[in-house]
């Protein structure tokens, strides 16, 4: 089973959410996601200055299986991405809830993060698959 | 039902994901599928493929039927336990299946078919066999392991005995012999030196740890896909089927067709094909981000072809593809990938050879 923090928030599309103060929040996939896709070949991240939408497909975590989209969780302005990933998209297989994070988010409205499932929502929609 | 090999614990043991693979539950992978890759490019690495059936042709007119029966001509074996890769044809020309011959003596033959087929095969090798004397019999009592990579012989001849040691010396590539309880084949699927090895099924668990002991990587299909697809090396069922021309599946190499009057199974019809022209497998090369699919559309001056096999390939850091289009002097391909059409490079569908791009 995979490793579910109880301290983020989730998509049921896979990505979890951790607030950095300020209305910033970190957006990665989730270590099932990653085990779902097997190794990571290349991910393809938004620019900074994008604004966008929750649900907006962003960027695109490409493995040896499938090309597989990932979405916004929250809506905002995209301030920082991890570049790290170019070069290394392993760290999404190796710390998806660390250094294999995607992008950072300043939302638009931080209370959309409420609407997203806890830990124990995402073990329950994953168990659901 | 699902099958499994004598191998499925030492899998389990070893932490693999297993999936099922036409019918066996297989090892898809062992953790991470590009680190198994890269074990057999620079070291060794081992897969079960204990699915796939073996086949003995014997009988005083083994010979007779197996020239009948496949594209290849097996009357070029001369030494003792040389193999030939062969397509087996149906009357239209098209692949019931690929496979290896090993050739013992004129009435002693050992095939390898694969296991996706096995079913079909064995009714074709039945039902072709009418009027010969010969007698087929399939060998489920051996499992099979891959050993592969440029260390892999040395790690091998480890656990081999004396008499097997100097069954293998100096043995050249696509031989096989049968030495005491093993066969011991210089054949593979990665484009790398190695042993593909038949072992008594009640030894195969045994034979797998020591090799796990010597250094050897276990590795999945995810890993034996991409290995083969660099070493641009068909997959039956995705490169080519029972609607392809092995002349449309860079198979025009294994199709033999001097004696002229040897008839085999869709001479014919593959005359035809050759005179009017068939479509071509060829390699595709991407440098950019993104990884080539298998069933992307693929567009020439000539007109449109499809992807076949695709991948990222591990060796080269980007995606290698092979793909079925026109006849084309076109130098570059346009392939229509998540909306977009992205220009690729045509080249000759072999990628990575001993470990070295041969782009």
């Amino acid at each position: 089973m995979s490793n579910i923090p109880t301290d983020l928030r989730y998509a049921s599309t896979h990505e979890w959410v951790r607030p950095e103060g300020d209305g910033v929040f970190t957006v990665g996939i989730t270590e099932h996601a990653q085990e779902l896709l097997g190794d990571m070949v290349f991910v393809e991240l938004p620019d900074v200055g994008d604004n966008v939408s929750a649900g907006d497909d962003v960027a695109v975590a490409e493995s040896v299986k499938a090309a597989s989209d990932v979405y916004a969780p929250i809506g905002g302005e995209i301030v920082a991405v991890n570049e790290d990933l170019e070069d290394s998209p392993e760290l999404v297989n190796s710390d998806a809830f660390g250094d294999g994070w995607m992008f950072k988010i300043k939302a638009d409205d931080p209370s959309e993060v409420d609407n997203l499932l806890d830990a124990e929502g995402y073990e329950n929609s994953i168990d659901e698959d | 039902m699902t099958n499994k090999t004598v191998l499925h614990a030492k899998h389990i043991e070893a932490g693999a994901k297993m999936v099922d693979f036409h019918g066996w539950e297989m090892p898809i992978n062992y953790g991470s599928q590009i680190e198994e890759h890269h074990a057999v490019r620079q070291d060794a690495g081992m897969f079960d493929v204990s699915h796939m059936t073996i086949v003995d042709v014997t009988g005083a007119q083994a010979k007779d039927y197996l020239r009948y029966l496949l594209a290849n001509d097996v009357a070029k074996l001369q030494d003792k336990g040389k193999a030939l890769y062969s397509g087996m044809l149906n009357e239209t020309g098209g692949v019931v299946d690929d496979l290896i011959v090993y050739h013992f003596d004129a009435e002693n033959y050992r095939l390898v078919v694969n296991s996706a087929t096995r079913e079909k095969d064995m009714n074709w090798l039945m039902g072709k066999a009418d009027g010969f004397d010969v007698t087929i019999t399939e060998r489920p009592e051996f499992a099979m392991i891959a050993v592969q990579g440029p260390n892999a012989k040395e790690k091998a001849n480890s656990l081999f005995s004396a008499a097997q040691q100097e069954a293998v010396a100096g043995m050249k590539p696509f031989f096989g012999v049968q030495a005491e309880d093993l066969f011991i084949a210089t054949t593979g699927y990665t484009g790398e030196a190695g042993y593909e090895i038949m072992v008594p099924a009640d030894q195969a668990g045994d034979f797998w740890q020591k090799l796990l002991d010597a250094g050897v990587r276990p590795c999945g299909l995810g890993a034996r896909d991409t290995l083969r697809l660099e070493a641009g090396m068909n997959l039956y069922g995705q490169d080519m089927d029972e609607t392809i021309s092995p002349l449309a599946a860079n198979m025009g190499w294994t199709i033999t067709w001097e004696p002229a009057e040897r008839d085999f199974v869709g001479r014919k019809a593959l005359e035809t094909q050759k005179a009017s022209g068939t479509d071509k497998l060829v390699g595709l090369v991407m440098t950019e981000k993104g990884v080539l699919r298998s069933g992307l559309k693929v567009k020439v001056s000539e007109g449109e072809g499809v992807i076949t096999s695709g991948t990222f390939s591990p060796t080269l850091g980007h995606s290698i593809a092979m793909a079925r289009i026109p006849a084309t002097s076109d130098a570059t391909a346009e392939v229509e990938m998540r909306k977009k059409w992205v220009t690729v490079k045509i080249v000759k569908p072999s990628f990575v050879r001993n470990g070295k791009s041969v782009l």
